[in-house]
C-alpha cells in the first residue's frame, strides 16, 4: 500500500528546503497522515499504538527509576524502599513502572491473540509477525530482568529458577548458568549485570519496532475481513480516522492502567517480594510474575521421563517449544482464508486455545501437586495440539463462510442490517471504521 | 577472474584472503573478552573453599554455611538417623547414584558413599533441591531428613531422593577433614 506514490507537497519555503535535504516531513506524512488504512478496523486493532506508547512510558519511567536505584545485592532492596518513600512521587514512579510492565504484557496478548484471530501472520506478513514474535521475546527477558532488580525474595528465587532452566542442558548446562549468573549462585554480579541488561534491552526492542512497523508499512495492515484492500474505496486515511480511533483506545486503557496503579497498585505483584533476598530461605510458594505463569504451568507440567530426555530437560524444552510455536505459525496454519470470521471450526478451536492459555496461567499459580499437576499436563497437551493439530489439519478440512468481494461489500452488507451470514462475527464487530 | 591480466592468483586474491582471515580472527579475538568477563570472577572464585569448624556439634546437631552463594548443611548424625540411611536397598531409591563428588561418577548411593571415610556420622550436602533450586527444610517429611516446601520433594537422612519431583540426590560437595574438628569444603 505504500507503494503509492507519495501525495506530500510541502507548503512553505522552510518546508521545501527541508524536504529537498532530508524528507523527514513528507516520512511522517506519508506514515501518519495520508497512509491508507483498511476502513473496517475494529478496535483489536488499537493495541499496536498502545504498545509504543507504553514502551515509551516504560523507557520514561525507567530511565528516572535508574537516577535513584543502586545496582548492589547490599543496597538495592533498600534503594527500592527509598525512591517509595523519600524520592517525591518515587512511589508513583515506580508503580508505574511495575504496573506499566503487567499492561504492557496485557496489550501484547491482547495483540498477539488478534493476530491469531484475524489470520495476521498469513502470506504476506509473515516477517511482520516474525517480528513480533521478536519482540515479544525480548519483552519477556526485559521483564525476567526488571522483576530481579528490586532483590526481593521472589526476584532472587525467580532468577534462580529461571537460570536453573539452563542447568537442564546436558553437558554445558552448568557452564552456561555460571556465565549468566557470574558465580556459583544469584548473587551480585548477576544483579549488575541483570540491571545494564534491564536498561539495554527496551532501546532493543525500540529498534525491532521500528522494523516492525516499517514491515507493516511494506505490506499493510490486515482487516478483519482478512481480504487484501483492491481499491481505494476500501481504505479511508490514517489521518484523522485511525488517529482518533487510537486514541481513543489508549484512553480507555489508560483509564485501565491508572486504576491500577493508583487502586491496586501491588494487586499484580507477590507480597513476598517486599521480604529482602535471603539466600539460605526459600519462600514456600515460588511463582513468576503473572504473565509467565502459562509457560512456567508448562514447565512443572512435564514430570516423567520420556526417553534419554529427563523431566527436567523435558519440562524445559516444552516452555521454549510453547514460544517456538508462535514463529511457526505462519507455515502450520494451511488455511487459504484469514480471518476466523469466515472459519467457522477455527474460530472454535481459537476461543478452545484462549481458555486453555487462561487455564495454564492460573495453572501456574497454583501448587504442583494433586490434581493440578494432571490438569496441567492436559492444557499443555492441549495447547500444543492447537499448533500441531488444529492449525494444519482445519485449513485442509475446514469449509469456509462464502468471502465478500471487497472489504467495500463486506462494510456495506452490514450496514444494511441485512448480512445475515456475518452475524456469526457478532463478538467482533468489524465495521465501526 | 580480476579485470586485469594478470596471473593467477594474483595480488588481489591475496590481499583479500588475508584481510578476510584476519577479520575472522580478529572479531573471535575482540569477542572473547565480552565472553570472558561473564565468568565468575577471582573475588567470587576466591570463596570457592570455606572452613568450617564444627568442634560444637554434637550428634542430632546441624549447621549450615554458605559455599558459593549457596547453602550447605554440615549434620553429625544420630546413630538412628545413620540406621535408617544404612537401612535402605540401592533397589529402593529413585536415584541410585552417590553424587559424590569426592567418589567417582558411577559410585552407588549407599549410606557409605553419601559421607567420608571414618566419618560415617557427618553428612556435608548442598541443601539445594535438585528440582528447581529450593531450599528443603531439614528434619522433616517422610524419611526424617529433608523435605521440600516448593514442590513436596522428600530426601532420607543421607540427603537422597524418595519421593517427589526432584530427579537427584542432593549433591555432596568436595570436602575433607583437615583435623578433627575441622571441615575444608570446596
Amino acid at each position: 500500500m505504500s507503494e503509492g506514490h507519495s501525495t506530500y507537497t510541502p507548503k512553505t519555503g522552510l518546508g521545501r528546503w527541508f524536504d529537498a535535504r532530508m524528507p523527514l516531513p513528507r516520512l511522517v506524512y506519508d506514515s501518519f497522515i495520508a497512509y491508507p488504512v483498511p476502513r473496517n478496523l475494529n478496535y483489536a486493532w488499537t493495541f499496536g499504538g498502545i504498545l509504543a506508547i507504553m514502551l515509551v512510558a516504560q523507557m520514561l519511567t525507567g530511565i528516572v527509576l535508574a537516577m535513584h536505584y543502586t545496582a548492589d545485592s547490599n543496597l538495592a532492596f533498600g534503594s527500592v524502599e527509598k525512591i517509595m518513600r523519600d524520592v517525591n512521587s518515587g512511589w508513583l514512579l515506580r508503580y508505574l513502572h511495575s504496573n506499566g510492565a503487567s499492561f504492557f504484557f496485557i496489550a501484547v496478548y491482547i495483540h498477539i491473540f488478534r493476530g491469531l484471530y484475524y489470520g495476521s501472520y498469513k502470506a504476506p506478513r509473515e516477517l511482520l509477525w516474525i517480528l513480533g514474535c521478536i519482540i515479544y521475546l525480548l519483552m519477556m527477558a526485559t521483564g525476567f530482568m526488571g522483576y530481579v532488580l528490586p532483590w526481593g525474595q521472589m526476584s532472587f528465587w525467580g532468577a534462580t529458577v529461571i537460570t536453573g532452566f539452563f542447568t537442564a542442558i546436558p553437558l554445558v548446562g552448568d557452564w552456561i548458568q555460571q556465565l549468566l549468573l557470574g558465580g556459583f549462585a544469584v548473587d551480585n554480579p548477576t544483579l549488575n549485570r541483570f540491571f545494564a541488561l534491564h536498561y539495554l534491552l527496551p532501546f532493543m526492542i525500540a529498534g525491532v519496532v521500528v522494523l516492525h512497523v516499517w514491515a507493516l508499512h511494506v505490506v499493510g495492515q490486515s482487516n478483519p475481513t482478512g481480504i487484501e484492500v483492491k481499491s481505494k474505496t476500501d481504505t479511508v486515511a490514517f489521518t484523522p480516522y485511525a488517529t482518533i480511533k487510537d486514541a481513543f483506545g489508549m484512553l480507555v486503557f489508560l483509564f485501565f492502567f491508572a486504576y491500577f496503579v493508583f487502586y491496586l497498585p501491588n494487586y499484580l505483584g507477590h507480597p513476598d517480594n517486599y521480604t529482602v533476598a535471603n539466600p539460605l530461605k526459600t519462600p514456600a510458594h515460588i511463582v513468576p510474575e503473572w504473565y509467565f505463569l502459562p509457560f512456567y504451568a508448562i514447565l512443572r507440567a512435564i514430570t516423567f521421563n520420556v526417553g534419554p530426555i529427563n523431566s527436567k530437560l523435558g519440562g524445559v524444552l516444552c516452555l521454549f517449544g510453547a514460544i517456538v510455536m508462535l514463529f511457526l505459525v505462519p507455515w502450520l496454519d494451511t488455511s487459504k482464508v484469514r480471518s476466523a470470521v469466515y472459519r467457522p471450526w477455527y474460530k472454535l478451536f481459537f476461543w478452545v486455545f484462549v481458555a486453555d492459555a487462561v487455564l495454564l496461567g492460573w495453572l501456574g499459580s497454583q501448587p504442583a501437586e494433586g490434581s493440578y499437576v494432571f490438569m496441567a499436563q492436559m492444557a499443555t497437551l492441549v495447547y500444543f495440539a492447537f499448533f500441531l493439530v488444529a492449525l494444519p489439519v482445519l485449513g485442509l478440512i475446514e469449509t469456509p463462510r462464502r468471502l465478500p468481494n471487497s472489504i467495500t461489500e463486506a462494510v456495506l452488507e452490514k450496514n444494511k442490517g441485512g448480512g445475515g451470514h456475518l452475524a456469526g462475527a457478532t463478538a467482533a464487530p468489524e465495521t465501526k471504521g | 577472474m580480476s579485470a586485469t591480466d594478470t596471473q593467477d592468483p594474483n595480488r588481489r586474491d591475496f590481499l583479500y584472503v588475508a584481510t578476510g582471515m584476519a577479520a575472522v580472527v580478529g572479531a573471535g579475538a575482540f569477542a572473547w573478552p565480552f565472553i570472558d568477563q561473564m565468568r565468575p570472577d577471582a573475588s567470587t572464585l576466591a570463596l570457592a573453599s570455606v572452613e568450617v569448624d564444627v568442634a560444637s556439634l554434637t550428634p542430632g546437631m546441624s549447621l549450615i554455611v554458605k559455599w558459593r552463594g549457596k547453602p550447605v548443611v554440615v549434620r553429625n548424625r544420630t546413630e538412628q538417623e545413620m540406621k535408617d540411611g544404612e537401612a535402605v536397598k540401592l533397589a529402593d531409591l529413585k536415584d541410585p547414584i552417590a553424587r559424590n563428588a569426592n567418589l567417582p561418577a558411577d559410585a552407588p548411593a549407599t549410606d557409605a558413599n553419601r559421607t567420608t571415610p571414618g566419618k560415617e556420622a557427618w553428612m556435608v550436602m548442598v541443601q539445594v533441591c535438585t528440582h528447581l533450586g529450593c531450599i528443603p527444610l531439614g528434619q522433616e517429611g517422610d524419611f526424617g531428613g529433608w523435605f521440600c516446601p516448593c514442590h513436596g520433594s522428600q530426601y532420607d537422612t543421607a540427603g537422597r531422593i524418595r519421593k517427589g519431583p526432584a530427579p537427584e540426590n542432593m549433591a555432596v560437595p568436595v570436602f575433607k577433614f583437615i583435623s578433627d574438628t575441622k571441615i575444608l569444603i570446596g
